[in-house]
């Protein structure tokens, strides 16, 4: 039991340990740190949900090369990555920027919060703004407290 | 104006329903990603032929219409893709240029003996990195570069008959004539 359970749990680790092998880093560890964070914020355009800092794919393998490559030969971070969206496009960006084809991503949710708080704050408004609701009429204060006698 | 206000759920209804109906069209591909480069200039790439033979400059492709195909041995559907490719350039009188990415030469050559060469030239791309500049993502791709030298066109996957006969063909016609 406890070996199935040891081998699932390197099954599942794995991957996402191994994804970044020892013959990419950098020597330099300031210049690898970045080119790790860099590579934690693009996708891998194979298996599209994964970064290419933890995918397998061959072509993974290949960006994160790059990048290192790029980042070694004195790109800043902006430089590095603007030498892969050119290629792929923006769509590799896990953060999508700010640009006009995105702004419905980016604002859409204040837009549709804004219409919602228009709309609710209108209503009860109005609904504040009815008339007061009228005092109850003798006959009625009466029936109420024959009403009550009776429950109790 | 206060009763076409009842009316805004159904219209954001309609539109919500008209937005699932496309997204879900099975013949959609959510995974297919436009190329960054259509329109944009090719990017410059000189590769070795196969067996120290001609390759491919693209600076010697400029003021032709030029299909470029990327494959490989070890890809499936390249094989698939293959008889088509092989009448391609009769059917669309431009040259077909083929790119072997990623793949250990023998082993091209193996794939070409087997099926048929039916590429104008062959560069070799062993380290993927012409590949990476034209932003493929997986073979087989096709592009189209006009006489100008910029990409016009991408095909991700094996290029279908009808691909051909209702895109390509028609793009390469109207390429040639402008």
């Amino acid at each position: 039991m406890k070996a199935i359970l040891a081998l699932l749990a390197f099954l599942l680790l794995a991957p996402a340990a191994f994804a970044v092998e020892p013959s990419e880093r950098l020597s330099d560890p300031a210049l690898e740190a970045r080119a790790r964070t860099l590579s934690e914020e693009l996708r891998c355009v194979v298996c599209q949900n994964e970064t290419i800092d933890e995918s397998g794919a061959p072509l993974a393998h290949d960006l994160r090369v790059l990048l290192r490559e790029r980042i070694a030969a004195g790109d800043t971070d902006a430089q590095a990555v603007k030498y892969i969206t050119d290629r792929y496009g923006d769509f590799v960006l896990l953060k999508p920027p700010v640009v006009p084809a995105t702004y419905l991503l980016w604002f859409g949710p204040i837009i549709v919060l804004l219409l919602a708080g228009g709309g609710a704050s209108i209503y009860l408004r109005k609904r504040k703004a009815a008339a007061p609701v009228a005092p109850l009429s003798d006959a009625e204060a009466r029936r109420i407290e024959r009403l009550i006698e009776e429950e109790n | 104006m206060r009763r076409l206000l009842f009316l805004l759920p159904v219209a954001l209804f309609v539109a919500v329903a008209v937005y699932f109906l496309l997204a879900l069209n099975p013949n959609r591909d959510p995974q297919l990603l436009p190329s960054a480069l259509i329109d944009k200039p090719a990017p410059a790439f000189q590769l070795a032929g196969l067996d120290g033979g001609q390759g491919i400059a693209l600076a010697a492709l400029k003021g032709q219409v030029v299909v470029v195909n990327f494959f490989a041995s070890w890809c499936e559907p390249c094989r698939d893709e293959h008889p088509l490719l092989m009448g391609l350039e009769k059917q669309i009188g431009v040259p077909v240029y083929g790119i072997a990415y990623k793949d250990k030469q023998p082993d091209t050559e193996r794939f070409l003996k087997q099926l048929g060469d039916p590429y104008h030239a062959i560069g070799v791309d062993e380290s993927g990195r012409t590949a990476i500049d034209f932003g493929v993502y997986g073979v087989p791709e096709t592009y189209v570069i006009d006489k100008e030298g910029r990409i016009r066109k991408r095909f991700v996957g094996p290029l279908s008959e009808r691909q051909v006969t209702r895109e390509l063909l028609p793009l390469v016609q109207q390429l040639q004539h402008s």
